[in-house]
């Protein structure tokens, strides 16, 4: 109970500084945000458009794991999880598009550009759509389950393709990595903490969905079972 | 001779979507006996005959075979099995000769031309051994069907509705088979014909009221 | 027991290019897929001159779509027929894949050695100046298509609406293969010699080899109920 509270006003606070903090070009006072060349205003995007894509990658890490598991245990409430974890990924997902791309419109004047970052989203996108297309057209819950799971393996080990081709097929037009590959943190610290804050509560608000979801889907597969 | 084979179940159940399809069927068969499996329409039989088979997993349960005391590896079971079945297609597109050569190579059972038409004598097909199994009636696939099982010479056989689409020469030529299996082998009926169930020394069961069980006859 | 018994592997694989040649079901559909494709491309170019980069990925639509129309048969007739059990008591279940998998791949080397042929003949803007480069390319591009190609087929031969679920599944695993082989193929088009395309067929032979190894790890769970 009090999770979920102390969760809505994380967030709230979170939504609040993103837009109040003004974009100064010197940034003195603590709650001011730097000016980045060519985004200004626009770097406010940072806060909530990397962490639902962020949540998008980990919601379907952790419904690749389930399914995983599933594959071991034919526990259905393994494959509850994946299935739990996998829609909220597609949801986070379906954001993560549309927020970049609404973003890119104002920024570089085209809705899709397929800027590896862009191309890889849509991929996940495609991914989770499948995956879903898979769901429904089996009846056996079982089969159901066994050919989602293996489908999201297959997947899975596709990702790591896309990570190390991208950069070398097309230039990428996405912000040059505030956290580059080494590490080093280039944002401006005020900048830093509301992102990582930010990131830290969408990565909460899924883990929190998906167990009201699991916890939903259990109280509805018993039912079912006792109800025949 | 082969060495004694054992078949053993135990406690075997399966659930499909929910539903309980068979549960509690236990029994052991040694090598020169017959088991028959009864119940009615729809009540698992051929479900529990997949799983002894080791084509469908059970839920619940352990399925054994071993060879002079040692357990033959789930995964090598179906060298050991001939099944014939209403739902166990042959190609249609190949030839009775070829179909029977299909199984012969991928068996590896090193089966001669020879020995392969003597199989289909043995069905009396061999004057259609170079038609398409399609031009074949259901009859001719039915006994087409207990060739293809036979061609490794397995010490197991599996027979679900052994007399289904067959004619009176036909249900002869089944019960030979049958007769000469459980001389050397072992056999495991699934069926209601209280003709096919003479042949078996036991009989099981499988039905959802009653819960499965065993009784000698 | 013969001395030199055959593998499963090969006589599964023998067995489905009979079958194939008896029925001709995937071939004939193929050929006529890559004919007409072909032609409605040759009428919209006309004349014009298109660039060989946008030439070196609509080779590989061709390619994409022809394998999406003939892959999935291996296994779809099996189930179709009510096959698969017969199979399941013939033989192990690796042993199925491999023969299917060795199948998909005679059969998409017929079909791209085709496409090929035609798209460099009747398609003037394209010239490769590069062959071993190119030659290469299809090679390992038809090996990772089909590697793809033969899992996702066994996958949807178990359920509904399998026609159209097919490229759906496909499209995101064989994605990245489409993007660098069609990267390949413009550098066999410019000229690239085979050192300076190494690149990419580092990642062609990876995708190739983790493809093949994730069929093998998960084959079992979907072949058997």
């Amino acid at each position: 109970m009090a999770a979920k509270v102390i969760l809505a006003i994380w967030l709230t606070a979170i939504i609040v500084v993103a837009f109040i903090f003004p974009v100064v070009p010197a940034p003195e006072k603590w709650y001011e945000f730097p000016v980045i060349p060519g985004l200004e205003d626009r770097a406010r995007i940072l806060f909530f458009h990397v962490p639902m894509s962020w949540t998008a990658v980990v919601a379907f890490l952790i419904s690749m794991s389930y399914g995983i598991r599933f594959l071991k245990t034919k526990s259905m409430d393994d494959d509850l999880k994946s299935v739990s974890s996998a829609g909220l990924g597609f949801l986070f997902c379906i954001l993560a598009t549309v927020t970049g791309s609404i973003w890119a419109k104002f920024n570089w004047g085209s809705f899709w550009n397929w800027d590896p970052r862009e191309t890889s989203i849509f991929v996940l996108l495609l991914i989770y759509g499948a995956y879903f297309a898979l769901r429904s057209s089996l009846d056996d819950a079982a089969k159901k389950a066994t050919l989602s799971s293996v489908y999201a393996i297959i997947a899975g080990v596709t990702v790591p393709f896309f990570i190390f081709i991208m950069p070398r097929i097309m230039a990428s037009l996405h912000p040059e990595p505030l956290v580059n590959t080494q590490g080093k943190v280039h944002m401006n610290p005020t900048m830093l903490v509301v992102f990582l804050s930010s990131l830290a509560g969408f990565t909460a608000l899924y883990f929190w969905l998906l167990s009201l979801r699991v916890r939903a889907g259990r109280l509805i597969d018993g039912q079912l079972r006792r109800g025949d | 001779m082969t060495k004694s084979l054992t078949l053993s179940a135990r406690d075997i159940g399966k659930v499909f979507s929910g539903r309980t399809i068979i549960s509690g069927i236990s029994f052991s068969l040694e090598s020169r006996q017959s088991l028959g499996l009864t119940g009615p329409n729809g009540s698992g039989k051929s479900t529990l005959l997949k799983i002894l088979a080791g084509v469908l997993s059970p839920t619940s349960g352990i399925v054994a075979l071993t060879e002079g005391g040692s357990g033959i590896p789930e995964g090598d079971r179906f060298r050991h099995i001939g099944f014939v079945a209403p739902y166990l297609q042959l190609y249609d597109e190949f030839t009775a000769m070829e179909n029977l050569e299909f199984t012969d190579q991928i068996r590896g059972a090193g089966k001669s031309r020879e020995e392969l038409e003597s199989l289909l004598e043995r069905v009396k097909l061999l004057p259609r051994k170079a038609d398409l199994v399609r031009t074949y009636s259901s009859g001719m696939k039915q006994r087409l069907k207990y060739a293809f099982a036979l061609v490794h010479k397995p010490p197991l056989l599996f027979l679900d509705e052994p007399a289904s689409n067959l004619d009176r020469d036909g249900i002869a030529i089944v019960r030979d088979i049958i007769l000469e299996q459980k001389s050397r082998g072992m056999v495991v009926i699934a069926t209601n014909d209280q003709e096919d169930l003479q042949f078996c020394d036991s009989v099981v069961s499988v039905d959802r009221a009653a819960g499965g069980g065993s009784h000698e006859r | 027991m013969k001395g030199n018994a055959r593998s499963p592997v090969i006589v599964v694989f023998l067995k489905d290019v009979r079958s194939e040649l008896r029925t001709r079901y995937a071939l004939n559909a193929l050929i006529m897929f890559v004919l007409t494709t072909l032609s409605i491309i040759l009428f919209s170019i006309g004349s014009e001159d298109v660039s060989p980069d946008v030439l070196s990925g609509v080779l590989w639509i061709i390619i994409f779509f022809s394998s999406m129309s003939g892959l999935s048969r291996t296994f779809v007739s099996e189930e179709e027929r009510g096959t698969v059990m017969t199979l399941q008591l013939l033989a192990k279940p690796l042993q199925i894949y491999y023969g299917k998998l060795l199948f998909n791949i005679f059969l998409m080397f017929l079909i791209n050695i085709l496409a090929v042929t035609l798209y460099v003949l009747f398609i003037n803007s394209f010239t490769v100046r590069s062959y071993d480069v190119f030659a290469l390319t299809i090679f390992l591009g038809t090996l990772g298509l089909a590697s793809a190609a033969t899992i996702i087929a066994a996958i949807i031969a178990k359920a509904n609406s399998k026609g159209t679920l097919y490229p759906v599944l496909s499209f995101p695993i064989l994605l990245p293969l489409m993007l660098t082989v069609i990267n390949a193929t413009r550098l066999a088009v410019n000229g690239a010699t085979l050192l300076e395309s190494v690149g990419e067929f580092q990642v062609l032979v990876s995708y190739i080899v983790v493809m093949v190894t994730v069929s093998y790890l998960v084959f079992d769970y979907v072949w058997k109920e």
